[in-house]
């Protein structure tokens, strides 16, 4: 029998998956990038599994505003990929240091 | 075969290829291989969401996610010509701090949510048809039609702002390119490109006229 604990310790593990993602392969705008989606995957995933179990729709209606922004969000970050691969032939972090951030 | 204990099983199965996939995805070394294991997580996690009975986000993250984003996500990854081996270095170094980090979150999530939350909250029946709909698409687009209108158009809005915001990124003006540029060609008084010159008539003299050729 499943229950909300399930999917919530799903949404939790997929959740820390991502942040030692982001550790791990922090020279990599990609993978970054895809750690986000992983995270926004994580929360999606509590979001529906309490929408499911509480019986009420604004959490379904939330993942779907959340599954917009992200799309608009991945084709803004790779367009700014793109655009940064064209000018500094260079995708890598470390080399990314003009500002002195 | 107890329906309860199928969808327990088809739970523990797609979370693990969920897990593992994501697992896949943070630690494989060539990028393009990490793109289809996020195609794999997502479409998995579309899976557990069918089991959640949420059919229609489901069917929108595989149809979104792995039609749309992840494709794109390959177009990039294949497009750029990148070291892969120069990204990786580091990767070692970082390793352990990353997996103490996401342990130490692991841990307290846990903590959090208890083990005894294990035993409590079986699913129960499906809201929608308790709402009096008939399946969940139905539940969802009555809220989003209704209660949630006006959000509904500014995320119309955003993905327009996406759009434009992407073109407006990538559009490259080449410099050799011989282009016509419409509006300046609107633009133009025909007076300032041709100048009629009122001058009297005159007849060419003798010297020139005699060193044309004769027809």
């Amino acid at each position: 029998m499943i229950s909300l604990a399930h999917y919530i310790v799903l949404g939790a593990v997929l959740f820390c998956i991502a942040v030692a993602g982001m550790f791990i392969n922090r020279k990599n705008v990609i993978v970054l990038l895809m750690s986000i989606e992983l995270m926004l995957l994580a929360v999606n995933m509590n979001f529906v599994a309490f929408s499911r179990f509480l019986g009420d729709v604004a959490g379904q209606v939330f993942v779907f505003f959340i599954l917009t922004v992200a799309a608009a969000e991945a084709a803004i970050g790779l367009a700014i990929l793109v655009l940064l691969f064209r000018t500094r032939s260079t995708i890598n972090i470390a080399d990314i240091d003009s500002m002195k951030g | 075969m107890n329906p309860q204990l199928l969808q327990l099983i088809c739970f523990y199965a797609f979370g693990f290829v969920t897990v593992a996939a994501a697992l896949s995805v943070i630690t494989l070394k060539n990028s393009v291989h990490a793109v289809l294991a996020l195609v794999l997580t997502f479409f998995s996690a579309a899976c557990l969401w069918l089991l959640l009975e949420a059919e229609f986000l489901a069917l929108a993250l595989i149809v979104v996610y792995v039609g749309a984003v992840m494709v794109l996500f390959l177009f990039v990854v294949m497009m750029l010509d990148i070291d892969q081996e120069k990204l990786r270095e580091g990767f070692v170094k970082f390793l352990p701090v990353g997996l103490i980090v996401a342990a130490v979150m692991l841990v307290e999530m846990l903590g959090l949510i208890g083990v005894r939350a294990m035993q409590t909250k079986i699913m129960g029946a499906d809201p929608a048809l308790a709402a009096g709909m008939t399946n969940n698409t139905e539940w969802l687009g009555h809220a989003l039609y209704t209660k949630f209108l006006l959000p509904f158009e500014i995320a119309a809005l955003i993905l327009t702002v996406g759009i434009v915001a992407a073109v407006a990124l990538t559009l490259r003006e080449r410099r050799d390119a011989r282009h016509e540029s419409a509006s300046q060609q609107v633009k133009v008084n025909p007076r300032d490109r041709v100048r009629i010159v009122k001058m009297a008539p005159v007849r060419p003299d003798e010297s020139t006229a005699s060193q044309e050729p004769q027809p």
